[in-house]
């Protein structure tokens, strides 16, 4: 494509220009290229505040054509307000088809999970990533953490999880859990809860992380080895509801919450638990 | 000064070196540009470190010395002679301006001046260790002793929790750091506790080479007694090389074979220990020991 389509498609009222799809495609390019790696780029104003999901929203909108079709959770559910408002600006900004089906998905944007179901080949999972940093935690000078990253220095890392595990006991970090991905880098696994680290290994579907608020881009890239840090003699666990069912679907295989003051317990993915129902 | 009496003592120190482990040649540290004239300008004879020509400082120059598997060698003179700068050129810490470092890895000899940062940093996790004066310099402070003694096991590979528990309460066992304090913060020990934790992590890899700089100078005397004991057991017992640095004569004493007399960034006598402390002879070292044994 040469500049001059670019500006003959500049005045579409689309919310990204193709210049700014131009440049988070490269970098979302350079981001599978290097698994893990952050990618900076040149993050926009969206009509979502930073920290809103608006990373993420980039990227959805660089990618998305209006032959795809776009899926939007926020916890799970495709039926929050979140979800529901981003799913509209997408459509209506790029002309994409909207499902609540992950399988009938080809890009689902996600902040806190990966749908239990559906992502295959043709899927691309966009995360919403808070702090795209995973040694934050440890250090807070920028220089230092390129060099950590560029020697995968990462024994502060360990450290922490040592430290987790003398205090507590157990290590406790719930969710974005650091993992080692394709044996370089480690990244921070955004909001996403313990239950879906295992299937980001070796999964068959593209996973690009945008965090808007810090401007990087990373990625990782289909059928990927993804290993969660953990020491030998300490078994990575997911987390266990000890024989909870869903209430609605009566199902104990997904990843259930439980409401508020409660010991009733949901799905966290509306979409699989209603499929269970119509199934039954 | 009786030059050439200098330098026969300083021949008979080197006979007394069996193997060199750590050998540095000709190492200097210029701030500011420098040439022959400006190096010529400093000097223990020009007395100062700052040259007159363009304010250019020569904190250490032509620094040679070698140091032996199981022997102490020490580095003795007074604050601002360069002492310190040769130390932190040898950790990694300073880049030298010249010389080299050489450190006899099995049967190679690598230059530590002349490898890729990352592979300097990865001799500092498994083959030089360095004890600094302040602990809060080479332990982090808001981490338990024993994730200080994780770290640099988890950097040379380390992946199992058990086995690094084991290995953290041994090293603090060694160093007499009581096991009840081994997961509690380093920032709530005291001063000589902090030490110990130190020298705990530099030996946790077992280093060949390790390097103290004013090991107990924030120590009070009691204190500092025990970690000097502690040191010079764990020397004998490792066979590792070592470099102490220190203005305290008490310390090299009680640590090192031979010594070093560092002036405004030169040495000016070496000799061993004991014999420099009976019978000093350039009139630097005689006003150091003079005010020493006052």
């Amino acid at each position: 494509m040469t500049l001059s389509d670019l500006i003959d498609r500049h005045e579409s009222g689309e919310l990204l220009d193709e210049f700014a799809k131009r440049e988070i495609r490269r970098a979302t390019l350079a981001a599978v290229a290097i698994p893990g790696y952050q990618v900076p780029f040149g993050s926009r104003e969206m009509p979502v505040a930073r920290g809103w999901g608006s990373g993420g929203l980039q990227i959805t909108l660089a990618v998305t054509h209006d032959d795809d079709t776009v899926k939007v959770i926020d916890q799970g559910d495709d039926d929050g307000v979140n979800a529901v408002n981003l799913r509209r600006l997408v459509t209506s900004s790029t002309g994409a088809d909207e499902t609540t089906t992950a399988s009938e998905a080809t890009v689902t944007q996600s902040r806190h999970r990966i749908p239990e179901d559906g992502l295959d080949e043709s899927s691309i999972l966009v995360l919403q990533v808070p702090v795209p940093e995973p040694l934050r935690g440890v250090e807070r000078d920028m220089r230092e953490l390129a060099r950590m990253h560029a020697e995968a220095d990462y024994s502060r890392m360990w450290v922490s999880l040592y430290e987790d595990k003398v205090r507590n006991g157990v290590i406790t970090q719930t969710t974005g859990y650091p993992c080692l991905v394709n044996e370089r880098y480690v990244v921070a696994t955004t909001p996403i809860p313990r239950w879906d680290i295992p299937r980001l290994h070796d999964a068959p579907f593209l996973t690009l992380f945008g965090a808007g608020r810090e401007k990087r881009i990373y990625a990782i890239p289909p059928y990927t080895i993804v290993e969660p840090l953990t020491f030998e003699d300490v078994p990575f666990e997911v987390e266990d509801s000890d024989g909870a069912r869903c209430s609605l679907c009566g199902k104990s295989e997904s990843f259930l919450v439980s409401l508020p003051n409660s010991t009733t317990w949901l799905c966290s993915d509306t979409d699989w638990c209603a499929r269970q129902r119509g199934s039954r | 000064m009786n030059d050439t009496f200098t330098e026969r003592r300083y021949d008979i120190a080197r006979l007394a070196i069996p193997e060199w482990l750590l050998k540095v040649e000709r190492l200097g540290k210029v701030y500011g540009p420098y040439d022959d004239e400006i190096i010529a300008s400093t000097g223990s004879e020009r007395d100062t470190a700052k040259s007159s020509i363009n304010g250019s400082v020569v904190a250490a120059w032509d620094v040679s010395f070698e140091v032996a598997p199981g022997e102490a060698l020490g580095i003795v003179g007074e604050s601002g002679s360069g002492k310190t700068t040769v130390l932190r050129c040898l950790a990694g810490d300073f880049t030298p301006s010249t010389g080299s470092a050489t450190i006899r890895l099995g049967s190679d000899d690598v230059n530590i001046f002349d490898v890729e940062p990352a592979q300097r940093r990865r001799l500092r996790v498994d083959t030089v260790s360095v004890v600094y004066q302040d602990p809060s310099e080479g332990l982090k402070m808001n981490v338990t002793a024993g994730g200080n003694i994780a770290e640099p096991l988890t950097a040379a590979g380390w992946r199992n929790f058990s086995k690094i528990r084991a290995r953290a309460s041994d090293l603090l066992a060694r160093t007499e750091v009581p096991l009840n304090r081994m997961d509690d913060l380093v920032r709530a020990f005291s001063g000589g506790m902090r030490q110990r934790v130190q020298i705990a992590k530099a030996l946790a890899n077992s280093p060949s080479v390790v390097l103290f700089d004013e090991p107990t100078t924030g120590l009070d005397a009691s204190v500092a007694a025990g970690v000097l004991d502690l040191i010079r057991s764990l020397l004998e017992e490792h066979r590792i090389a070592a470099v102490v640095v220190s203005h305290d004569f008490s310390v090299i004493e009680m640590l090192t074979s031979r010594c070093l007399v560092m002036h405004h960034g030169r040495i000016v006598e070496s000799a061993l220990t004991d014999q420099l402390l009976e019978d000093p002879h350039h009139p630097y070292t005689q006003r150091l020991v003079a005010a020493a044994r006052a």
